[in-house]
């Protein structure tokens, strides 16, 4: 396979590759939109073309197929540098400079592989305006794609936007009865945090070309060449932690996801929560923590961001627990996930940043896995409160296996892919932080309480509601939804290791550059103090 | 060496644009005059109007093509600060002609003067970017605001046109009487009214902290605020630009304020950069609140034009925070925002001449809820001018970059302005929850059974959509071409200053090559 590969140079043209196709998708699917003819029904309702499902299928599952191959070309062992770069904007240094590390790499992997299925979770939901919303759908996954390979902070910034405005169409136009407030909030949310996050940029910038005399965006460059003053980088910590605090959302920043969460549709949520939520924690592991490794290894910074995490592991299970609608307690549980995350990744030891990397990709599948079943019964019953059901286990048992297993996936069960993740992150965090990691580990038996009581009332209480007896089980389209969803969390539960082993050196340098460049910081200043 | 105009090579490349316009437009506004009015004379003469304003733009582009280095200190400046201004200007222009030809079909007004009264008003527009001395600005100012007054009360129809005409000829006046007055006190000062002798003289004679001539400076700081609508000057804006005819509101909130501050820029930067130093803190207070107040207010307008006023208002404190910097990059970002900013209204302006219907009906944002669904096309172009207006990146193209641009000059700036990139940010934000409203209402809100109908747009508003939309989306995904144009634009006026200040230290003086 691997020779292959390099025989068609794949490493020199995948990169592009993968932000060009969802564009020529998106383009495609707007020119069919133009052309195909408007069909409406008797009382004048648009019906709506089935084509474009179809040709988003069809690129979503041939980017798939075409990123796959990175699996196997990609080396670990090769450092984070450009592999592509092509001109832009010479006057300010910026250039498409794209490259990736394997931290990238399964984050690229687990977009291509969730967007393919997005369409399959849209294919009845979504009956009005289909055009745009799948070439929306295209434009967004290009935007997501841009911000994993993004060696050029210029590039990064702008891909980092370009989310941003599908995402609001596809909550305000097919999302819930709230889609205005909720869209808006979002929008609003994540735009303060990334406008400071664009004066940091910017600032970085003017001060990398002061000290080398030669402006330029390129990642590698900045971080080598930028230089400022302990409080200058206090600040700019500040502006970048803002804009991925928000995105992952870190407690007290993450009141816009429940508002979103719930109000988008199926595949609106599924990409939130398992993609672009994971845009904060790798915004933390590529730019803020290498930036300023200083800030981020400060004992009261650090330690009142690890107490933020636990408080957002803590909280986010708490109000999950309560809530009366299923989308709304899977949106709180992100709350918890992405705390663990953030806590392997301060507690700043080999397994827990490995274990919080695992948690980035579980926390994809299992929430994704969760969204599409709940996006399922939605369909059939029109509301997703947990109190409209129960007992259903016996009118839908297809649909209660997926949900149960995909729920102990979620919670953490060993043997499959949530227990990996979680416990990694706990045991490498225990070692630095012993007392948060403790606090943290009851997140954990939270997790259980939530889902468990949840699922107890939705398919094993008495089947009370004569509505629900006549439910039906997924059909063959769903299943096969499910079916690489299922596959992923079993594997990733038995057979970790080749995903642990791409990422392990990228982790173990991330660590080393953090620790590094903090040392060497703090012996800076403890020289020039006398 | 001294501008020469008896010299004819000399003179056409100074003067040339400006004499074509004006000579033009004398000749038009015969022909406009000649026949009765009616709807399809008003067409011929916009549309020669139309071809008059692309040959001055040859014109100019001619002119920039040339030799300029000997063209120095002569009461017309001849540098790229100019030219790019007026190709600036002359676009929007364009558009506004091309706009008005549609309007005034649709709203049955058939004076072909108007279209000829808008080329005069332009002539004085490149009489104030070309201005080096106080008497021209003046000159500049009152032929410009003059064909203004006259065009925001075309719709003679219309008591909305005719107050809020009436409103700006009042605080027109008042402006003006300031800016006089302060020209009269610096001219009293120092004796000059050449901008750039004044600042040799200040600098001769140590004039900087002059009682005569710092009230003088303060009083056209006034009559410049009024001009460019920063708060807290900016109260007839959001009347006038409500009352008047659509196409003439674009022209007032886009080239009326790009030449205003082109004026103000020369100004500033040739006769006083010694004082600029004591002016500095009130230039970023009049941003400030200018940011603060203009998109606040913003977000509680239910009316469109009244929107995009505020809208307009913001704008010019950001457009403050690129010349408080005082450097050369501060001067290209201005240009190259006036650039963006004139695509972006002119843009937004035009989709609410294409959805109109005679009468102007379509003025709540609200009228504007499901546009989408019945004229996807120009929905999807106001989410552009939207965008760009927000400064989004591409979805709003240009628009980003221009932000950008000022956000760089003043973190780059010698005593870097961190404090006003970071409000510019915030402000941002807040506006982004009125761009986004009117987003919202024409893709997320069903269209009201009540709603007025939506015209049926005319090629000419069609082109203006189509060609603004296309270049703020061309040029944010690759601006090289406009940053090498800026270029050219800067030097000049920063060359000038520098010459005419004693030392290190003074405005934008330092920053000279």
């Amino acid at each position: 396979m691997t020779d292959f590969l390099t025989s068609i140079r794949y490493n020199d043209w995948i990169l592009p590759a993968l932000l060009v196709l969802p564009v020529l998708g998106a383009i495609g699917i707007s020119v069919h939109g133009m052309l195909a003819p408007r069909r409406v029904t008797a009382d004048g309702v648009a019906i709506a073309s089935p084509t474009p499902k179809w040709m988003a299928l069809f690129f979503f599952v041939a980017l798939f197929v075409v990123s796959l191959g990175l699996w196997w070309t990609y080396e670990p062992a090769r450092p984070l540098e450009p592999w592509v770069r092509l001109p832009w904007i010479p006057a300010w240094g910026a250039s498409f400079t794209l490259g990736i590390d394997g931290i990238a790499l399964m984050m690229i992997l687990l977009t291509t592989f969730l967007m393919p299925l997005t369409v399959l979770g849209s294919w009845s939901g979504i009956r009005s305006r289909t055009h745009a919303y799948y070439a929306l759908l295209l434009i967004l996954t290009t935007g997501m794609l841009g911000v994993f390979v993004a060696l050029d902070l210029l590039l990064f910034y702008v891909m980092w936007e370009v989310m941003l405005v599908p995402m609001y169409f596809i909550i305000g136009m097919w999302g819930g009865e709230r889609r205005i407030y909720a869209s808006l909030k979002f929008f609003i949310y994540t735009m303060i945090g990334s406008l400071l996050m664009l004066v940091a940029i910017i600032f970085l910038w003017t001060s990398a070309a002061r000290v080398t005399g030669q402006a330029s965006f390129d990642y590698v460059h900045i971080v080598t060449s930028a230089r400022f003053g302990a409080a200058a980088a206090m600040w700019l910590f500040g502006a970048f932690f803002l804009a991925f605090a928000i995105k992952v959302p870190m407690f007290p920043f993450h009141t816009w996801l429940p508002d979103a969460h719930v109000e988008a549709p199926t595949a609106g949520s599924v990409i939130l929560a398992g993609i672009m939520l994971k845009m904060g924690t790798y915004g933390f592991i590529r730019f803020a923590m290498p930036f300023f490794p200083a800030v981020a290894m400060h004992p009261t910074i650090k330690g009142l961001i690890l107490l933020l995490a636990v408080v957002g592991i803590i909280y986010g299970a708490l109000v999950a627990m309560v809530q009366p609608d299923f989308k709304k307690l899977v949106a709180y549980s992100s709350v918890s996930h992405l705390g663990f995350v953030m806590l392997g990744l301060f507690a700043l030891t080999l397994q827990s940043v490995q274990g919080a990397l695992m948690v980035m990709i579980n926390h994809g599948i299992s929430t994704g896995a969760l969204f599409f079943l709940i996006g399922m019964m939605y369909e059939r019953k029109h509301s997703r409160m947990i109190e409209d059901y129960g007992g259903i286990a016996r009118v839908v048992p297809m649909f209660a296996a997926l949900l149960t297993l995909v729920a102990l996936s979620s919670i953490g069960l060993p043997g499959t892919n949530g227990f990996v993740g979680e416990f990694l992150v706990l045991i490498g965090a225990f070692r630095t932080e012993p007392i948060l990691t403790t606090i943290a580990t009851t997140g954990v038996i939270f997790a259980a309480a939530y889902l468990l009581w949840a699922l107890q009332r939705m398919l094993f209480n008495r089947l009370d509601k004569p509505a629900n007896e006549h439910l039906r089980d997924l059909n063959p389209r769903e299943l096969l939804l499910m079916a690489p969803l299922v596959a992923a969390i079993i594997w990733l539960g038995v057979h970790p290791g080749p995903v642990l082993r791409r990422m392990e050196p990228s982790a173990r340098n991330f660590i080393q550059i953090v620790e590094q460049r903090a040392g060497a910081a703090l012996v800076q200043r403890s020289g020039e103090a006398p | 060496m001294a501008l020469d105009l008896s010299d004819p090579r000399q003179l056409a490349v100074a003067l040339g644009p400006d004499l074509i316009l004006l000579g033009g437009a004398m000749l038009l506004l015969i022909w406009a005059a000649w026949r009765p009015d009616g709807a399809a004379h008003q067409r011929r003469v916009g549309i020669a109007c139309l071809v008059l304003t692309a040959l001055t733009a040859a014109a100019v582009v001619w002119s920039i093509s040339r030799d300029q280095t000997t063209l120095e200190l002569g009461v017309v400046a001849v540098d790229g600060l100019r030219w790019l201004a007026a190709l600036v200007l002359l676009l929007g222009t364009g558009l506004t002609i091309a706009m008005a030809v549609d309007y005034n079909a649709r709203e049955g007004i058939g004076a072909a003067e108007s279209h000829v009264l808008i080329l005069l008003g332009t002539a004085g527009m490149l009489l104030l970017a070309a201005a080096r001395d106080m008497i021209l600005v003046f000159l500049g100012i009152e032929l410009l605001s003059i064909c203004v007054y006259a065009l925001s009360a075309m719709n003679r129809r219309s008591i909305r046109s005719a107050e809020g005409a009436l409103k700006y000829f009042l605080l027109g006046a008042f402006a003006t009487a300031f800016l006089l007055y302060g020209m009269a006190l610096v001219y009293g000062a120092t004796g000059e009214t050449n901008i750039a002798l004044i600042g040799a003289r200040i600098t001769e004679l140590g004039l900087a902290a002059n009682p005569l001539l710092l009230t003088g400076i303060a009083l056209l700081l006034i009559g410049f605020a009024f001009k460019i609508a920063a708060v807290p000057f900016h109260m007839w804006a959001p009347d006038v630009y409500e009352g008047a005819p659509t196409p003439v509101t674009a022209y007032m909130a886009a080239s009326v304020k790009a030449a205003a501050f082109v004026a103000f820029l020369r100004v500033w930067a040739e006769a006083f950069p010694e004082a600029f130093d004591v002016w500095q803190g009130v230039i970023v207070a009049l941003a400030v609140v200018t940011m603060f107040a203009g998109n606040l207010i913003a977000l509680a307008q239910r009316n469109i034009k009244r929107l995009l006023a505020y809208s307009s208002i913001a704008h010019a404190g950001y457009l403050l925070v690129a010349f408080a910097t005082a450097t050369v990059a501060g001067v290209e970002a201005l240009l190259f925002y006036l650039f963006a900013y004139t695509l972006a209204t002119m843009g937004a302006f035009a989709v609410l001449v294409a959805a109109g219907t005679p009468g102007e009906p379509n003025q709540r944002v609200e009228d504007y809820s499901g546009l989408w669904g019945e004229r996807p096309w120009l929905a999807a172009a106001m989410t552009v001018f939207m965008m760009a207006l927000l400064g989004f990146p591409v979805f709003g193209g240009i628009g980003f970059f221009a932000k950008w641009y000022v956000i760089r000059a003043a973190l780059e700036a010698p005593t870097p302005l961190i404090a006003l990139a970071i409000i510019l940010v915030v402000t941002s934000v807040i506006s982004a929850g009125y761009y986004l409203h009117v987003v919202m209402v024409m893709f997320m809100k069903p269209r009201p059974v009540d709603a007025p109908p939506i015209g049926p747009s005319r090629w000419l508003t069609r082109a203006v959509i189509v060609a603004t939309a296309v270049l703020i989306i061309a040029f944010g995904m690759y601006p090289q071409p406009l940053l090498d144009a800026a270029r050219i634009g800067a030097p000049a006026v920063v060359r000038v200053g520098a010459a005419s200040t004693a030392g290190p230290g003074a405005g934008f003086g330092p920053l000279a090559p």
